[in-house]
């Protein structure tokens, strides 16, 4: 059996956090895998400079939804610049997974959606 | 069984050296092959012999080695040509692959071919080799790119075909054999058609060459593109076939060494064909691995190969189709290429896949390089396994066997 797939990756699948949208958000932002189709949209409330609360809505493989649900939980509390440095081996420490070259845009499309979504604030 | 086919599968496996690995500690059962397939020792060992005993550059070297070696590709286009039913080897250009095969018809024949107004007719079918082409030179050029729909069956709907026929229309492009359904079009009857309506036909046989026996004089089409490593050849060696008469009239598409007949200052004349269109040094030695693996699927028969996939394919579709959850796309099993793409109800085709990897099974997963297809359909990435001469019926069942056990590890209600 794969090691993808541990318990804690099957369970924020199976029961993902933070699932949902949030209303007035001051972040708001989709994105599409164009290889496979998996699409996230996350919602960000900011308090102080902070996260206050974020929200995913998604469709996808177990390591996409997983990855969602687990990183609406990562940044919560977090400033704008603490949000900027993270990268994608943040990403697979808090997957606590290796993810070969065909998974890894599942993997941190969240983060990724997150990264457009803070580039368009900056424009703003 | 209806049909017994010569082809031995055992000894077939036994000359792909790669089909004895193990992934995930299992045996491999490769059932990726309308992606790429694998390659047989004939091959391997004409490329390696060709670079330890005749490699050189090519053409208007006198001395040994660059005869030999000129002697190779050019059989190899000889090769081509047979293969194909070709009438004229001068008609047989190498490109890296049927890709760049179809850029190269869109790029020359189309830009001189093509004005604002015109209507190019491509369809829903299409990999997006040969609907991105298209797409680019309706854009310049204003041009209308014109869809033949897809019924529910997944077949071509020629009554929507017999549409955009009527009125300007000036090239019909499309598969042989849809990557994704395994459909089969009827392309002497489509080129027919297409002829009568003073249309030029490209057909992409992308995924027909390498299955069953071909014969572009039958077919009659204008253009002709594959590739090389879909039919157990060398990556980077593709083919067009264009008709000469018009690859003559046809501008080159690139340009520099090995494809002009005089140099001047301020202009060039450019060589005849075929070398016109095969502008610098060419892929040698895999035009060489590809005459081999011409070689070496005519000794096992295409009529075999094309039963023995069918036959597969149909196992494959009743099998599937007896899973829960499971939803096999494209036509019924009868007559349909060893291409099954399919869904599974709560498993996306991701995990599948790498579910499957983990027993050794490979197959691919996503859009297939067909999202017009997809949108068509209103399908998600699917999964598709596609089959070819070693495959089995066991490993047919290996694939089931993975696609019950995906389906109890993601038994989630989400």
């Amino acid at each position: 059996m794969s090691d993808l797939y541990r318990e804690n990756i099957l369970d924020h699948y199976g029961n993902p956090r933070n699932e949902g949208v949030l209303e007035n958000p001051d972040i708001s932002h989709e994105r599409q895998n164009p290889v496979c189709g998996d699409v996230v949209q996350l919602d960000i409330k900011l308090e102080d400079g902070r996260v206050k609360e974020a929200r995913f809505r998604g469709q996808g493989c177990v390591i996409s939804m997983a990855s969602a649900s687990m990183f609406t939980e990562k940044i919560k509390g977090k400033t704008i610049s603490e949000l900027q440095e993270l990268d994608e081996e943040d990403i697979f420490d808090m997957l606590g997974v290796e993810l070969g070259p065909s998974r890894v845009y599942c993997g941190v499309l969240p983060l990724k959606v997150m990264q457009e979504a803070l580039a368009e604030l900056e424009q703003d | 069984m209806s049909t017994r086919t010569s082809l031995d599968t055992t000894t077939c496996r036994a000359d792909f050296p790669i089909l004895n690995r193990k992934v995930g500690g299992k045996t491999l059962a490769y059932l990726d092959n309308a992606a790429s397939t694998q390659k047989p020792e004939a091959v391997i060992e004409a490329l390696t012999d060709f670079y330890r005993k005749h490699y050189a550059n090519i053409h208007r070297g006198v001395h040994t080695l660059s005869e030999e070696a000129t002697v190779a590709y050019e059989a190899a286009r000889d090769q081509v040509a047979a293969f194909i039913h070709a009438p004229d080897h001068r008609g047989v250009i190498f490109t890296r692959n049927a890709t760049e095969a179809i850029n190269l018809v869109a790029h020359t024949w189309g830009r001189t071919q093509i004005k604002a107004g015109d209507r190019i007719v491509v369809t829903l079918m299409e990999h997006h080799s040969n609907l991105i082409p298209w797409q680019q030179l309706s854009e310049e050029t204003g041009a209308e790119l014109a869809y033949v729909s897809v019924t529910d069956e997944g077949h071509l709907d020629l009554a929507s075909l017999d549409q955009h026929l009527n009125g300007p229309v000036k090239m019909v492009a499309l598969t042989h054999i849809s990557n994704v359904l395994g459909t089969v079009n009827p392309v002497e009857e489509i080129v027919a058609r297409a002829h009568a309506a003073g249309a030029r036909v490209l057909i992409d046989a992308a995924q027909s060459v390498p299955h069953l026996p071909v014969d572009v004089e039958a077919i009659n089409c204008d253009f002709f593109a594959f590739s090389g490593h879909k039919m157990c050849g060398p990556t980077g060696i593709g083919v067009l076939y264009g008709r000469p008469e018009l690859l003559e009239k046809m501008p080159p598409f690139l340009t520099g060494g090995g494809m002009i007949e005089r140099v001047e200052r301020e202009k060039s004349k450019w060589a005849d064909l075929p070398m016109k269109f095969e502008a610098g040094t060419p892929a040698i030695a895999e035009a060489v691995g590809l005459a081999a693996a011409i070689d070496y699927l005519k000794g096992v028969g295409m009529e075999a190969i094309w039963a023995h996939e069918q036959e597969l394919a149909a196992y494959a579709w009743e099998q599937l189709s007896e899973i829960s959850g499971v939803r096999v796309i494209g036509p019924p099993a009868k007559g349909r290429s060893g291409v099954v793409s399919f869904t599974v109800e709560g498993v996306h085709p991701h995990d599948l896949a790498e579910i499957l990897d983990s027993e050794g099974v490979a197959i691919r997963a996503g859009y297939h390089c067909a999202h017009p297809l997809h949108q068509c359909f209103g399908l998600p990435p699917t999964a598709r396994a596609s089959f070819y001469l070693y495959n089995t019926r066991r490993e047919v069942n290996r694939l089931v066997a993975g696609i019950r056990q995906a389906q109890q590890l993601f038994a989630i209600k989400r």
